[in-house]
């Protein structure tokens, strides 16, 4: 049996644990991009957001450990992701610039240990927004770009450098040339860490020029953005766009405004990684289909105590 | 402190921002308001639905930002400027605003609203 088989026998198992999600590049026919008609099987890769390396305090007072039961969680996945991306807030943001490149670090070190023979970066705001991804660039490389991987278009937007939540006219220009050589109809995936809309600007849940951005992808067919920052997911669509966002791995956030403020949910002693989680997206042989599958870290066999490291 | 006057200009939807001449708002109500890591004073701005009202944005620390999504109001408050807005509330209503540039650990809780009462 290859990975690949395999990998489809695990997902027609799915339902007894993960939550499923059929995705946004519905409607699918085969053979759309594949000019040699050659028939490609499908692959999957993970998406962990907001490990918030660094952070302490009441929200998750297993902090020291969650980053790395995650690593162990994937690693106990019994076929391996094609790469692993990180949509953003690796680390946990501090105005000491040493102990910025510390977290950074040690995030690096502790990812180390992923399985997955590729993983993508993009920054969080608080990677980025204390000095414009300076020490994030040192560390993990460019805060947007793009690449291609077996039939689909993956372009990384950072929406965080600026402080102010915008992309900027300048990485829109980058945007729009990155995408031109793209027919409308090329399956594109879209990673960002905030909401591209504005899913709740109240709490800070958006994106000053988002909707620029949206407008550029609006020509296209087949767009999925994938992005974190709220702590949980969600699933919206503007236009034909479907956007999803992630569980995080410090600590769950309430629904948007459904509360005053946006205070992390408490901790529970009883159910110490509620809420936290990462996710599973496979992409089918047409490449227009995405599988969504949620994983908690709460009782996966990894979320065992990990040995602390001091951090 | 430089004393810098910053208009502001917004759609009006329940609350009016529109431009002043300096006559004008010498005879309306000023409410200061400061902005720092990781609060504003006042939390919560008291208007009355009718009265103009002009909001004296400062800063104590670094730049930060003042945003009321529900008024289309996103302005940023520069350390050793005044930022003024001229508000006159058309309607009781409740509307949150918060902290637009992030400025570090608890930018989260860097909140605050706007009561209009009747």
């Amino acid at each position: 049996m290859n990975e690949l088989k395999g990998r489809r026998e695990f997902m027609q198992l799915l339902g007894l644990g993960g939550v499923v999600f059929a995705s946004g590049l519905a409607g699918a026919c085969t053979n759309i991009l594949r000019k040699s008609g050659e028939a490609e099987d499908d692959f999957f890769f993970v998406q962990l957001s907001d490990t918030h390396w660094g952070f302490k305090g009441p929200p998750n007072p297993e902090a020291a450990n969650t980053l790395k039961q995650a690593v162990q969680a994937v690693n106990a996945l019994p076929i391996q992701p094609d790469f692993i991306v990180f949509t953003g807030d690796l680390t946990h943001t501090t105005d000491d610039e040493a102990e910025r490149n510390r977290r950074m670090r040690e995030f690096k070190a502790i990812v180390a240990d992923l399985k997955a023979p590729v993983r993508r970066y993009m920054p969080g705001e608080h990677d980025a927004s204390l000095d414009w991804g300076k020490a994030f660039q040192e560390h993990f490389g460019p805060t947007h770009y793009s690449f291609d991987h077996k039939g689909i278009h993956f372009a990384v937007i950072d929406n965080v450098s600026d402080p102010g939540a915008a992309i900027g006219d300048a990485q829109l220009d980058w945007l729009l040339a990155d995408l031109k050589p793209l027919r409308p109809e090329a399956p594109i995936v879209i990673f960002t860490h905030r909401p591209l809309f504005d899913l709740a600007p109240q709490w800070d849940w958006a994106t000053k020029d988002g909707s620029k951005a949206i407008d550029l992808l609006q020509h296209y067919k087949h767009v999925t953005v994938f992005y974190g920052h709220i702590h949980q997911e969600h699933h919206f669509k503007t236009g034909e766009i479907a956007h999803h966002a992630a569980t995080s791995l410090i600590f769950p956030l309430p629904a948007p405004l459904s509360q005053p403020k946006r205070a992390p949910v408490p901790w529970d002693p009883a159910h110490p990684r509620r809420g936290l989680g990462f996710r599973e997206i496979t992409v089918d042989e047409s490449r227009l289909v995405l599988t969504l599958k949620q994983d908690a870290l709460e009782g996966t066999a990894a979320a065992q105590p990990a040995a602390a490291t001091g951090s | 402190m430089m004393r810098g006057t910053h208009w502001m200009l917004a759609p009006s939807l329940a609350v009016i921002l529109a431009a002043a001449t300096s006559d004008v708002a010498a005879q309306e109500k000023v409410i200061a308001v400061t902005a720092e890591r990781f609060k504003f004073t006042p939390g919560v701005i008291q208007l009355k639905v009718g009265e103009p009202v002009v909001l004296e944005l400062t800063s104590l620390d670094r730049k930060h930002g003042f945003q009321v999504p529900d008024l289309k109001i996103d302005e940023t408050i520069e350390p050793g400027k005044v930022t003024r807005l001229r508000i006159v509330p058309d309607k009781a209503a409740t509307y949150d605003f918060h902290c637009s540039i992030f400025c570090g650990s608890g930018h989260e809780e860097m909140a605050g609203q706007i009561v209009v009462s009747p």
